[in-house]
Parts: C-alpha cells; sequence; structure tokens
C-alpha cells in the first residue's frame, strides 16, 4: 500500500464504524465498542504510519504526500479534491489521532461498561444507579450503565470520521464537510441526554452559534473560490494568487479591504464560530451538558481546534501582504485583537465559576484566544505548537475531571446526598481517594498553567509571549501575561478546591478511583502534556547551543517564507515563570482553607465584579435579549400572529367573507324570490287548482259525458256566434 | 228524383240525439252501450251520405265507415268484458253505483 493510500484510507474505518453501529450492532454494546475503539486504533495506527514516514522524508515540505482526483466537472475545468500531508497537517494527525484514542477508551469506562442496568433508567437521561446486593444481603447503589451505550460510540466515531477528514484535505471544500460533519456530531453529542431540557437548549445553541460561524465562512470560501476558480492549497496559496488577491480590492470596496483582506476575515469568522471566541463564545460552555469525553474530544481537543488549524492553514492568505516586523494586514489585527480579548475575557470568567467542567470550558476559550492572537502577530510555529500541546492537557484536564465526577457520582450513590457532583465547592481531599487522576490532573493543570521547564504547555505559551514581545506587541503581550496569570490562578484554585484540604461532602468522602478504562488514557495523555513541548524549545534556550527546535524547523518549512525562529530573551522567559508561578501560589494562598458549606472567598472582596465575572459578563443574558427574544418575537408575533394570521390568513378570511356575502345576495334576493318562488308558484297553483277542481271528478260516467255534452255545445256555440258571425 | 242531403242528415241528427238520450237517461250499463252504437252509427249515416253526395268517386268515405264499425264491434266486446267483470264483483250493473274513479 502506497502512502497516498493510506491517507485516502485514514478516515474511512470510524465511518465503517458509524455505519456497522447504527446498521447491525445497535443491540450489543461489546461489539459496538469494539468497532468503535478498533476503528479508532486503526486510524491512529494509519497516522503513526504516516506520522514516521513523514519524518524519514527529506525536506519534507517542499515533498508532501499529495494525491488528488478530479471530483466535479464545472464547465470545462474540474473541481478536485485530494488528500495533502505536509509537516502541519502531520503535527495535526498526532494529536488528533492520540487524543481521539484515548477518548474512545475512556469512553468505556465513563459510560460504565459492565455495570449492571438501571433500575430505573431511561433512554435519553444520565444513567441513575443500580442497586445491587453484596455477599451479605446488604443492598447498595452503584453506577448503572449508559443505556444509549452504543448510539454513543457511533457518535463519535462519525465525529472522528469527520476530523481525520478536516485534517488530511487538500482543498477547503472537504475541509468545510469534515468541518460540519463535527458540527452536525457536536450538536447530537451535546443534546446526547436528550431527555434533559438544559441538554436539548445547550445542542440546539451551540448548533446556531457555529451555523452564524459557518455561513460567513462559507461566503468566504465561495468568494475565493469566485476569485481564483480553485479551492485546492497548492493553487490558493501560490504566490500569483495570493500576489494577485492582494491588488484586487473588495467588492464596493469593502471597507476598503482587498480581496486577501475580505476572505480572510470572512474564514477567520468561521473560526471564531467554532473555536468559540468572543463574541460568538457563548455555546462552548453550555456544551457541557454533553457527556464528558465528548467535552473532552469535540469542545476541547479536536473540534475547537479545527476552528484554529483552518486559520493556520489560511495564513498565507491572512497574512498576505505582510513582512514579518511590518504592520499587520487587516485580517491579522481582527486576529489579534479578537484572539488577545477573548483570551483574557475567559480566563476572568473562568475565576468564578464552580462547576469544574465550566471552568475548563472558558479555559479553552481563553486558550484558543492565545492561539488566534499568535497568529494574529504572526506567529505562525506558536500558534500551531500551542494548538498540539493545548490539545493533549486539556484533553487530560477535561478527561481527568470526568474521572473527579466520576468519582463524585459514586459516592452521591454510596450516600444518597443530594448534592451536585460537578460543583468544586463540594468536593476537596479526593486527593487521597483519587491518586492517579490526581497526579494525572496536576499534570495536565500545571502545562496549562505553564510551570516552567517540564510542561509542554509552558514552551508553547513562552513562545507565544516571546514572538508578541519580539514584535513589539505590547498590549497583545501584557494582555496574555496578564491572562497567564489568571489561568495559573484558577487552575491552581481547581486543584485546591477539588483535591486539596478536607472532603467537604459526605459524597467526596466515599468518592472513589475510576477504572482503568479511564484512567490508561489519563496517564498517556499526561506523558503527553509534558513531553509534547519537549521538541519545541528554543535552540538557543537560557544561552545553551540545544540542537535545533525541532517543532519549529518542521512546522515553520511549512509556510514559503521561512519565518525566523525569534532569539531568546530573558525579559518574556521570566515574565513566564514569575506570571505562572504567581498564579499558582496566589491560587493556592486563597483557596486553601475552604471549609464545608463555604462561599468563595473573593466573592466578599471582589463584591459586583465577582457576580458579572460569575454571570460571564451577562453575555447569554445580552444575546437573550438582542437575538433570541427578538427571534422569538418574529417567530411569534411578526410572522405568526401579524404575518400569517394577521395578513395571510386576513386576506383569506376576506376573500371568504366577500364570497359569503356575495353568496347571500345571490340567495336572498335572486334565488328565494325568484327562482323558488317561480318553483313554489306553479307547484302551489296545480296544487290550489287540482283541490278546487277535484269535486267535478264524480266517478260517474254519465255526468262526465254530460259535462262533456255541455262544452261541446258551449264551444260550438261561442264558435258559432263569435267566430263564424253569419 | 233522388233524396236530398239534408234528410239523411236529418235522420243522422235524429239517431245520433236517440242514442244520446239513451246514454245519458238509461240506468243499465248495458243500455248505455246500446246507446253509444246508435251514436256511432248515426256518425256513419253521415259518412256514407256525404261520400255519396260529395265525392262518390272517392272511396275513403266507404272506408272510414268499415273502420268505424270494426272499432264499434272491438269497443262493444271490451265494454261488455269491464261490465260483466264488475257485475261477477259488485252484482250490479248500475252505471251510477259504479262510481269507486272518483276523487
Amino acid at each position: 500500500m502506497t502512502i497516498a493510500t493510506l491517507i485516502w484510507l485514514l478516515p474511512f474505518p470510524p465511518l465503517l464504524a458509524f455505519g456497522l453501529i447504527v446498521l447491525f450492532t445497535n443491540r450489543n454494546k461489546a461489539l459496538s465498542h469494539t468497532l468503535a475503539v478498533g476503528a479508532a486504533l486503526l486510524s491512529w495506527l494509519g497516522s503513526m504510519i504516516i506520522f514516521w514516514q513523514a519524518l524519514r522524508v527529506h525536506n519534507f515540505s517542499q515533498n508532501p504526500f499529495v494525491s488528488s482526483i478530479n471530483w466535479l466537472p464545472i464547465l470545462n475545468q474540474w473541481l478536485s479534491i485530494g488528500v495533502w500531508v505536509d509537516p502541519l497537517t502531520v503535527a495535526t494527525l498526532f494529536f488528533v489521532a492520540w487524543t481521539i484514542l484515548m477518548i474512545f477508551i475512556y469512553s468505556v469506562g465513563y459510560h460504565n461498561f459492565g455495570q449492571p442496568k438501571g433500575d430505573h433508567d431511561q433512554a435519553g437521561l444520565q444513567p441513575h444507579g443500580a442497586t445491587v446486593n453484596n455477599e451479605y444481603g446488604h443492598a447498595h447503589k452503584v453506577p448503572s450503565i449508559e443505556p444509549l451505550y452504543s448510539r454513543f460510540f457511533a457518535f463519535i466515531a462519525l465525529f472522528a470520521f469527520g476530523m481525520y477528514t478536516l485534517v488530511i484535505s487538500d482543498n477547503l471544500l472537504t475541509l468545510f464537510v469534515g468541518w460540519e460533519i463535527m458540527g452536525l456530531c457536536s450538536y447530537l453529542l451535546i443534546g446526547f441526554w436528550y431527555a434533559k431540557p438544559s441538554a436539548r437548549a445547550a445542542a440546539i445553541k451551540a448548533f446556531l452559534t457555529t451555523r452564524v460561524g459557518d455561513v460567513v465562512m462559507l461566503l468566504g470560501i465561495v468568494y475565493l473560490y469566485s476569485q481564483t476558480g480553485s479551492l485546492s492549497y497548492r493553487t490558493i496559496f501560490s504566490k500569483e494568487i495570493l500576489h494577485q488577491l492582494t491588488t484586487v480590492t473588495a467588492p464596493g470596496n469593502f471597507l476598503g479591504l482587498s480581496a486577501a483582506g475580505l476572505i480572510g476575515i470572512l474564514l477567520f469568522i468561521g473560526t471564531v464560530g467554532k473555536s468559540a471566541q468572543w463574541p460568538l463564545h457563548v455555546w462552548l460552555p453550555d456544551a457541557m451538558e454533553g457527556p464528558t469525553p465528548v467535552s473532552a474530544m469535540i469542545h476541547a481537543a479536536t473540534m475547537v481546534s479545527a476552528g484554529v488549524y483552518m486559520v493556520i492553514r489560511a495564513f498565507p492568505l491572512l497574512s498576505a501582504g505582510w513582512v514579518e516586523g511590518g504592520s499587520l494586514t487587516p485580517a491579522m489585527a481582527v486576529m489579534a485583537f479578537i484572539g488577545t480579548f477573548t483570551a483574557l475575557f475567559a480566563a476572568t470568567i473562568a475565576l468564578a465559576q464552580n462547576d469544574i467542567k465550566r471552568v475548563l470550558a472558558f479555559s479553552t476559550i481563553s486558550q484558543l484566544g492565545f492561539m488566534i492572537a499568535a497568529l494574529g502577530v504572526g506567529a505562525y510555529v506558536a500558534a500551531a505548537f500551542h494548538l498540539v500541546t493545548h490539545a493533549f492537557f486539556k484533553a487530560l484536564l477535561f478527561l481527568g475531571s470526568g474521572s473527579i465526577i466520576h468519582g463524585m457520582e459514586h459516592g452521591v450513590l454510596h450516600t444518597n446526598e443530594e448534592v451536585d457532583p460537578q460543583n468544586m465547592f463540594n468536593m476537596g481531599g479526593l486527593r487521597t481517594k483519587m491518586p492517579l487522576t490526581f497526579w494525572t490532573f496536576v499534570i495536565g493543570g500545571f502545562s496549562l498553567s505553564g510551570v516552567p521547564l517540564i510542561t509542554a504547555g509552558f514552551w508553547s505559551k513562552d513562545e507565544i509571549l516571546a514572538e508578541a514581545f519580539t514584535y513589539k506587541h505590547w498590549i497583545v503581550f501584557i494582555t496574555l501575561a496578564l491572562t497567564t496569570l489568571l489561568t495559573a490562578f484558577y487552575t491552581m484554585r481547581q486543584i485546591t478546591l477539588t483535591f486539596m484540604g478536607k472532603p467537604r461532602t459526605e459524597s467526596a468522602h466515599h468518592a472513589q478511583e475510576s477504572s482503568w478504562t479511564m484512567t490508561f488514557p489519563l496517564i498517556i495523555l499526561g506523558v503527553l502534556a509534558i513531553s509534547a513541548g519537549w521538541v519545541g524549545i528554543p535552540s538557543d534556550f537560557w544561552g545553551l547551543t540545544l540542537p535545533h527546535s525541532w517543532f519549529h524547523e518542521f512546522v515553520g518549512s511549512t509556510l514559503m517564507e521561512h519565518p525566523a525562529a525569534v532569539a531568546f530573551s530573558w525579559f518574556p522567559f521570566l515574565t513566564s515563570v514569575v506570571v505562572s508561578f504567581g498564579g499558582l501560589i496566589l491560587g493556592w494562598l486563597v483557596y486553601r482553607n475552604v471549609q464545608e458549606g463555604a462561599v468563595d472567598p473573593l466573592q466578599k472582596p471582589l463584591g459586583w465584579i465577582y457576580t458579572t465575572l460569575k454571570n460571564k459578563y451577562y453575555f447569554d443574558e445580552l444575546y437573550n435579549l438582542l437575538f433570541v427574544r427578538p427571534a422569538y418575537w418574529i417567530a411569534d408575533t411578526f410572522t405568526n400572529q401579524w404575518l400569517d394570521r394577521g395578513i395571510i390568513d386576513g386576506f383569506l378570511h376576506g376573500v371568504a367573507r366577500v364570497a359569503f356575502s356575495i353568496g347571500g345576495i345571490f340567495r336572498n334576493y335572486v334565488d328565494k324570490p325568484v327562482i323558488n318562488g317561480f318553483g313554489d308558484f306553479i307547484g302551489e297553483g296545480v296544487k290550489k287548482f287540482g283541490r278546487r277542481f277535484r269535486v267535478i271528478q264524480t266517478g260517474r260516467v254519465q255526468q262526465y259525458m254530460l259535462m262533456a255534452l255541455i262544452v261541446a255545445f258551449g264551444t260550438l256555440f261561442y264558435y258559432l256566434i263569435f267566430v263564424v258571425r253569419p | 228524383m233522388m233524396v236530398p242531403l239534408s234528410w239523411y242528415l236529418i235522420f243522422s241528427a235524429a239517431l245520433f240525439c236517440v242514442g244520446l238520450f239513451g246514454v245519458l237517461s238509461r240506468k243499465n250499463a248495458v243500455a248505455i252501450l246500446m246507446g253509444i252504437e246508435l251514436m256511432l252509427n248515426a256518425v256513419n249515416v253521415n259518412l256514407i251520405a256525404f261520400w255519396r253526395y260529395r265525392s262518390p268517386s272517392f272511396i275513403a268515405g266507404q272506408a272510414f265507415a268499415i273502420i268505424v264499425f270494426a272499432v264499434a264491434a272491438s269497443e262493444v266486446a271490451v265494454g261488455l268484458a269491464l261490465i260483466i267483470s264488475i257485475y261477477r264483483r259488485r252484482n250490479t250493473v248500475v252505471a251510477d253505483e259504479i262510481d269507486m274513479m272518483k276523487f
């Protein structure tokens, strides 16, 4: 099998698994998860083979693995689709394959495979636990298996197909197809527990919000196609085309942009929706209604990363006309602003969230903002690097939080307490109960905070800060440094509240370590969350002469102008160290002594700011007021009541009423008096006549004769006297 | 010298009146039928007289008289059958008593 065939086949095992599960093995839970995990394993294996093959190719960026076929005839040319594996694809494929496989394995344990059926579990609701008798005949509650177990694996398999398709595409069209498949799966999986109204609402919100971005992105793709007649990377990112796009002005001289600028901004808005950047970030926190593996895979490691992947991929277009160190293109400026703002904005919200998954959700938004901001200031490699490391440590954190919630749910079932197993203030002291989860979560958390030297997150974040510093984007630099401080702070808050101190509820006291299918992925991802950073250590780090930064050489070579690695400088490095440790220490100091039933220690000193943060700057309320309620108003009052019932129905009713009254006039003034009257008159007249003259019908034949005689004589005389006239 | 036409007509009218009187005055249905026969024959006399005096070469007058005979005969046959039938059922032949066909 050639490498091209392998790449073509890469997305298909999960698709096959999806089809088989949906059509055939739906009832058999073990077979379904075997198929799904097996498919993920095959795709993982393929990805790893591609990865090793790619490493062995000399000067890989100039000789990427490419294969394409003619697909759609358009006039006299072909729209071709194909696969394209260059260094950026390989890096993305690496983390996608690992996280997908780990999350598939994790899902087996998360959905309680091997546990008994629930006492009164229903399809579409979270499992509520089953009662079992132990060997002493003592009844107690244990977690029960998910009722729609097979369905879950079918959906995540379809999702994996979408992600692989997106990554290996050589054109924006199939990328968009994968993008939309993931959007659909995201909708289906957020609403996986569809009997919960909040899950339904979250699914619809996610779907509609990302749709806003997708439509705009499609506009960008269409405009790009109309300008260049092609969507494949090789063509649209070639020098001539890019030059042509920068010289053409946007239609109607829109905001004074060039075509490249307009397309770049349109494509970027797609990313804003998919990667949950402000102002389309509102769906991601609500998406935490889905099962935790979904949060980890779709809403942390892969789908939201796909948005960033797309803009990294489109970076030549976004930065067309930009020279390193020069002024930013409009698209880059927009990205720098949105990314930086989102990073800080989401990090502040994360400070005041109590739901363990919501903190991570806002953290994800914030970190994606980092990547966007990095791209905005031209730090192409740093963005890609942070994308990879973030996928590992955020998937790890989400899976860890799932494990924590799982342990807490175990405690809740055991004690029959009425507590929220996701609220961090109900936890505490879990480090002894769930040691594996604790250590891996700490690794993930430290990587997220950017603990210097050992964690992956440090290297990638430091590179972003260093680039912002070197190119003198001071506002970006300061904001991102502040965000890093906040990130470390809320991460430590989370770790302290969850694992440190004493259990604050009975449930936390009875929490239990999760099964190996859940902890095994945690360990693997824990290893990756640390080691993934080593490939990007700057070559002149600390004045040492290390072997060159492999990641930078490898991924950076994707661009035509090979970006120069920024020189190591002490200031951003020390900033990284200070904000990271500072945040962690502050977090520890503030939260180490939270007692049972206590409120957040920040609530008092921050006052109304805390309330604002807790309510996410009231963005949900604002959008509710600006978009949701007007939409309802338009749908219900305007369209339904005014337009439909008022005008359209009114018109029809009016026509009916006019027809009715015309009918009435005809009936009352024509039909009844004239036609009926005439008919009745004849009938009645005949009847009256007959009644009056029937007396002559005596039945006596001689009387008839006489009458005939009289009439005959009468006629005769009449004739003789009046007619003949002698 | 030939008998003038008016004599035949007067005779015919007299015969008709006799028949008519019979029809109107007799109670017996058979007698009424006999009156009708007289009236028919008065008509026949008229027909023959007019044929003979006005258009002797044209045979229609005689033919018409023959048809009247045939009709009269069949009428009598039907009328008598009806009267017999009524007599069998109601035991009477008085015309005034046979008055079922009234309103």
